[in-house]
């Protein structure tokens, strides 16, 4: 679960490669490949680092409020996945 | 507040593309997501089936320098692995040199070896190093039915290899298997082979590719045999299975993976030598698209050969676009039909709904040749292990 309210970050030693439909998130630590399948996802993903909440980076990117449900699965998926985690 | 418009819009999810991933994988990207380098044709094995035919070292093999270039490139490409394999990779002298050089430049690299030269040393040394998995390849749960595609004494050699790198505490290596009409009545068993290292399980598909070409027909798995092993994949989707066996699909539900044929499209192999192909299963002449000695290096290869390009067009009409499982199986694999003599629109040789049948009867009346080797390693004079009847095989040499 995200906590809307709360600061996340990359996982250190996660890499983004830019694509046409998102982007690859590669963790040379879990050696796992994940597929970021937005570039609004990439853009909110890209922000957390600067950002002092999730709230914080989806209204940087602009993220519309009704997609932000479905933005928040995204991330959870991410975080399980150790792509991301609270900092 | 929103506007009133949004409430009947569907939510977009950020979890679905525009288009599938699927789709958007067939016409390419900028670069593979992954690829597979094999670093020498050399080996000390002579296994019935090797897809490259190895055996005896190229002369031409890229030098320690050359590889270190490949690994520079793939890091601008943020290419983030590499699957390593051969012949046998630890053959090469440079071999722990470039694995190195590949961890410091952010390329991840997973190696498939026999683990015939995994010692107690090299044990500690790959436990030491980051970025780093091992994929171990027996082709049977006992030396029996191991020994017979991979030689004597082959079985026992890659289970010594398990036992150092579980003593070296090197963490959850891969077990990998080539399913076989001898094999696939012990999946459990290798499964229960790798629970007690905490390895994982990796089952992939036999291709009639390199010399696989002529044990093929013997070895592959009947249609019987297809539909257990789909099910038994389908109870375990943790088994690995390199996204190999999309052609199954058309049983029921998808397998876990991508289901897609990524050669020349997300995927592709870099030989020994610096040839490209489209991936590793079709190491011949039809699917190399270029080398990375020349001008441009790999990335002029990738992005710009007729061969990737071409794979990258929408499918030609074949036999299977008109078939209702099309979707679930997107015509199976095209080594697997080009190396048995089809076309590449024809069905998969292993379809499962038996539409390959009149396709291959037709071959076989013509009398067609399949295609023959065009960078054929194996090591004249050594006899290659033939499965079944254990008669001579056609590579077998005087």
């Amino acid at each position: 679960m995200i906590d809307l309210e709360a600061r996340y970050e990359i996982s250190p030693n996660v890499s983004l490669r830019p694509e046409r439909f998102g982007a690859l998130a590669y963790s040379f630590d879990t050696r796992k490949l994940s597929f970021l399948k937005h570039p609004d996802l990439v853009r909110v993903v890209e922000s957390l680092d600067s950002s002092e909440s999730v709230r914080e980076a989806f209204e940087t990117v602009g993220v519309d409020k009704a997609r932000w449900p479905s933005f928040l699965t995204a991330l959870a998926t991410l975080e399980t996945s150790e792509m991301i985690r609270a900092s | 507040m929103h506007p009133e418009h949004h409430v009947d819009m569907i939510p977009a999810q950020p979890a679905a593309a525009t288009r599938p991933l699927v789709e958007e994988f067939k016409f390419g990207l900028d670069a593979p997501i992954c690829l597979t380098w094999e670093l020498t044709y050399a080996c000390n094995l002579s296994c019935v089936h090797c897809l490259s035919s190895s055996g005896r070292r190229d002369p031409r093999e890229l030098t320690t320098e050359e590889c270190f270039r490949v690994i520079d490139e793939l890091e601008r490409l943020k290419v983030f692995y590499v699957n390593i394999g051969g012949g046998e990779p630890m053959l090469r002298a440079d071999f722990f040199e470039i694995l190195e050089y590949a961890a410091a430049h952010n390329v991840g690299v997973k190696f498939s070896t026999n683990g015939t030269f995994i010692d107690a040393a090299a044990a500690e040394r790959l436990a030491a190093m980051d970025y780093l998995d091992i994929q171990i390849s027996i082709d049977g749960a006992d030396a029996q039915v191991n020994d017979l595609v991979r030689g004597e004494g082959s079985f026992a050699a890659a289970r010594a290899a398990m036992d150092h790198l579980a003593a070296a505490n090197f963490g959850p290596f891969k077990i990998s298997l080539v399913v076989t009409r001898h094999n696939v009545t012990q999946l459990d068993e290798f499964k229960e082979i790798a629970d007690s290292y905490g390895a994982q399980l990796r089952v992939t598909r036999l291709r009639p590719s390199g010399r696989g070409v002529d044990s093929w027909a013997e070895l592959h798995p009947t249609q019987a045999q297809q539909r257990q092993l789909y099910y038994w994949l389908m109870d375990r989707p943790t088994v690995l299975t390199g996204d190999s066996f999309f052609h199954l699909s058309a049983l029921g539900d998808a397998l876990p993976g991508l289901n897609l044929c990524g050669a020349g499209r997300v995927v592709c192999l870099i030989d020994p030598v610096g040839d490209v192909y489209a991936c590793p299963f079709v190491i011949h002449d039809e699917f190399l698209a270029g080398n990375i000695r020349n001008e441009g290096g790999f990335t002029k290869v990738w992005r710009e050969s007729d061969l990737f390009l071409s794979l990258r067009e929408p499918e030609s009409e074949g036999a299977c676009t008109s078939c209702g499982s099309y979707d679930a199986c997107q015509g199976g694999c095209m080594a697997s039909k080009f190396f048995v003599g089809l076309e590449l629109t024809d069905p998969d040789p292993e379809c499962v709904l038996g539409n390959a049948e009149p396709y291959l009867a037709a071959l076989q009346t013509a009398g067609v040749a399949v295609p023959s080797s065009t960078a054929d390693h194996s090591r004249p004079g050594v006899p290659v292990p033939s499965p079944v009847t254990l008669r001579p095989t056609r590579r077998q040499r005087a």
